[in-house]
């Protein structure tokens, strides 16, 4: 065997989760049996982005790609991989286009079209080691800004560099800076936005979990930049082990004397606190957040005043998504052009998207701007889950809405995604198949606006309440013909009149299911059907004649609706069925179908 | 009900002694409600009176602060809490179909513990492994993807074992 492997197992919740500990602990265990503790060395990496087939062993040098380990592998990684280099072929990936096996992670479809900015050290590094971070040019921009370069300088390359807040709205984050270093104060903040909110997004957790050095870079940076002394993690308290790792990070960058009273020797005074978030969605919205952070409940507030101007404690304060604040060290170390050369011309750079929902390949992608859905779905993420028909995705959450096979070759940036009504959001992108209904999705969505919204300004809490009242009527065969107007005027009313971000996106999905799937709508309302089967309310079970009279179905019928002698076919009473899908579940014999 | 959690006098003795730790008390509720809930597990009434005379504040934006964040409960959790992630991609995965078999198995609703004290349930937002869609936990045991088909047969199981 050749010396100095290294195993790098991931270590992001959806692996560990899927017991990557004990991988981890059982890899250790047999390279101590085999006495190979100098040669060999086991590291707990952040998360690969692939957490479809998580957990995920990756051997470096030769980077080869194990999926879907067990920690009963651990010995055969060992004695197979390590000691007689040869490959476990059947725990590789299997290329799904031509069935064979793929040995190195980059030859995948997966991940041949990224490029990783935010998520450079996700996947490659042992996220709690500063000596690892470093290592990979960790704090070096940090140390090129305090020596060689001015606030003034350091605000300039952001502005130019173009880069625009990764927390949804598009911002340019160096207009945001330079707002704030103009403003005269004796104390300012950077506040970094770690409360993920939108369901089935990941993304700044896993960039937490994987890489948390290089958002404390980032905050140091920004600090310097707008001469703020204090910086501030506003983080989900659901979120434990980026709670743990960033914690850790943050004592050893203090350990080092990156974070306190003198950053890297210099004059510059910069330390970070972490404020818990306790699981409210408006609290990405940055005036809500500051007021959560205060210790209040977290309403918004009318904006302006800008936080840039007067945010915590009335004091200019700069609030910055995870994923913004990954990519600052890197555009600082590498140059303007540089950044400018990946991605659109409005939209420079990368974006790290969440993939999930009905596609093969569930995980965390980074592509840059202007990549079409079509490669990210397709080539990506490996097309849709048991070759059904892709019908819809929706990105940007609940403020967002939905894209569909006519959109597939756009170009993703902030202002494609506006233009065809939806918005780029966090980052979330959910793809859905033919067997969802998108009357049932919107209706999704506006529970959970229903849900969250703070309540503080009538059109939203009420606005949203009606709007899902009507949503529930139609899935339940109620719709009436007036409804769909009166849903698209309601949306109109709560996004021009609500307070925040929150209320005058949240009629999105709605609106955006209405113009692409107005179809559907309309079958609910008239035919009182629902293409996809989800409604509950619509679905029509019938016996068909696969049925060989077992009599499974009448015997689990709560209501004793079914019908039929032993080995015959039976009949469900429609006039008396509640639609429970009980017969459904308890037929054995694919005799029951779903209309 | 198996769950009369006695409020023991050391664990507010605990709570009091991390509010006086903390140094500038304004702005500081959120940790404390936190901490709060760390220690006895929920915040009821007499827990919130005694972080408001603590922290001489009104106890109406206390009770403000716990019923705006899920995060915090007023009501005892079960010896097993249960929680269904509700997110979008665990919703188009099926999540409500697993949702409704745990409230038929356990005969509550979400946000209620059983009699028995052993098993509650919360509907959660999205715990970010939406590669293991749809996710439940229960404690700390996280479930997902084909496993959380058959609900009944891992509740029996934690069932069991507190019954010994």
């Amino acid at each position: 065997m050749k010396e100095n492997k290294k195993i790098l197992v991931c270590g992001g919740t959806g692996c560990l989760s899927a017991k990557g500990a004990e991988i981890v602990k059982n890899l250790r265990d047999s390279i101590r049996e085999h006495s190979l503790e100098n040669e060999v060395e086991v590291i707990q990496t952040g998360c690969f982005g692939f957490c479809e087939k998580g957990p995920i062993v990756k051997i470096m040098p030769e980077n080869t790609f194990y999926i879907e380990v067990k920690p009963e592998d651990a010995e055969r990684i060992i004695v197979e991989d390590i000691i007689s280099e040869k490959r476990i072929i059947e725990l590789l990936y299997i290329d799904p286009k031509n069935g064979e096996r793929v040995f190195e992670g980059e030859n995948m479809e997966f991940y041949k079209k990224q490029v990783r900015i935010a998520l450079k050290n996700c996947g490659t590094i042992d996220p709690e080691s500063i000596e690892q971070y470093m290592a990979a040019e960790g704090y070096a921009a940090l140390k090129k800004i305090l020596t060689t370069m001015t606030p003034e300088n350091v605000v300039k390359i952001i502005k130019d560099s173009g880069l625009r807040g990764r927390g949804g709205g598009g911002y340019s984050t160096g207009l945001k800076w330079e707002f704030a270093s103009k403003n005269i104060s004796d104390q300012k903040y950077i506040v970094c936005n770690a409360d993920e909110g939108d369901p089935g997004a990941f993304m700044d957790r896993s960039i937490l979990e994987g890489d948390p050095h290089s958002v404390i870079e980032g905050m140091i940076i920004a600090g310097y930049a707008i001469g703020a002394t204090e910086g501030l993690v506003y983080i989900r308290a659901e979120y434990p082990l980026a709670i743990e790792r960033l914690r850790k990070a943050i004592e050893t960058a203090r350990k080092n004397k990156i974070l306190g009273e003198n950053v890297f020797g210099t004059d510059f005074k910069f330390d970070i606190e972490i404020k818990y978030g306790a699981g409210a969605f408006v609290c990405g919205e940055e005036t809500a957040l500051i007021h959560s952070m205060e210790g209040g409940r977290g309403e918004p507030t009318t904006k302006p005043p800008y936080p840039a101007e007067s945010g915590y404690w009335g004091k200019p304060t700069i609030v910055n998504n995870v994923e913004t604040l990954a990519n600052i060290a890197q555009i600082i170390l590498k140059g303007v052009d540089w950044f400018r050369s990946i991605g659109t011309k409005n939209s420079p750079g990368t974006k790290v998207f969440a993939l999930a929902g009905k596609i093969n390949n569930v995980g965390l992608v980074e592509v840059p701007m202007g990549t079409t859905l079509r490669e990210v779905i397709f080539e990506i993420g490996g097309g849709i889950k048991n070759n059904k028909k892709f019908k819809a995705v929706q990105t940007g959450g609940p403020s967002g809405g939905c894209l569909t096979e006519k959109d597939l070759d756009t170009p993703i940036d902030f202002d494609t995604l506006l233009a065809k009504g939806s918005m780029m959001g966090s980052g979330g992108m959910i793809v859905m198949d033919e067997d969802d209904c998108m009357v049932a999705v919107s209706k999704f969505y506006l529970e959970f606006t229903v849900d969250e919204s703070c309540g503080k300004c009538a059109p939203c809490r009420i606005g949203n309440t009606r709007l899902w009242e009507i949503l529930d009527r139609i899935t339940k065969g109620e719709g009436k013909e007036e409804d769909i107007a009166l849903l698209k005027e309601l949306s109109q009313t709560i996004k021009t009149t609500s307070l925040c971000g929150l209320g005058q996106t949240s009629p999105n999905p709605v609106l955006s299911t209405i113009n692409q799937f107005l179809d559907e709508y309309l079958e609910h309302i008239h035919e009182k059907k629902c293409r996809a089967g989800q409604c509950q309310a619509l679905r029509k079970y019938l016996i068909n004649d696969k049925c060989v009279g077992c009599t499974a179905c009448a015997r689990v019928c709560p209501v004793a609706c079914i019908e039929g002698k032993v080995k015959e076919r039976h009949v469900i009473d429609q006039t008396r069925c509640i639609k429970c899908g009980a017969c459904y579940n308890a037929c054995k014999f694919n005799a029951i179908d779903v209309a | 009900m198996a769950c009369d959690n006695k409020l023991k006098k050391e664990m507010f003795e605990e709570l009091k002694k991390y509010i006086d730790e903390i140094g500038e008390k304004n702005g500081a509720l959120i940790s404390v409600l936190h901490k709060g809930q760390e220690i006895f597990g929920y915040l009821p009434q007499e827990i919130q009176e005694f972080i408001a005379k603590e922290m001489n504040i009104p106890i109406a934006k206390v009770y403000g602060v716990v019923s705006f964040y899920h995060f915090f409960s007023m009501t005892p959790k079960g010896k097993h809490p249960i929680s269904v992630c509700m997110g979008t991609a665990c919703y188009v995965r099926g999540a409500e179909k697993v949702l409704n078999s745990v409230k038929n198995y356990l005969g509550i609703d979400v946000g209620e513990t059983t009699e028995d004290g052993l098993f509650s349930i919360d509907a959660l937002r999205c715990v970010g492994a939406c590669g293991l869609a749809p996710v439940v936990l229960i404690g700390k045991d996280v479930y997902g993807k084909e496993q959380v088909k058959d609900m009944k047969k891992i509740l029996e199981k934690y069932r069991k074992e507190s019954v010994g």
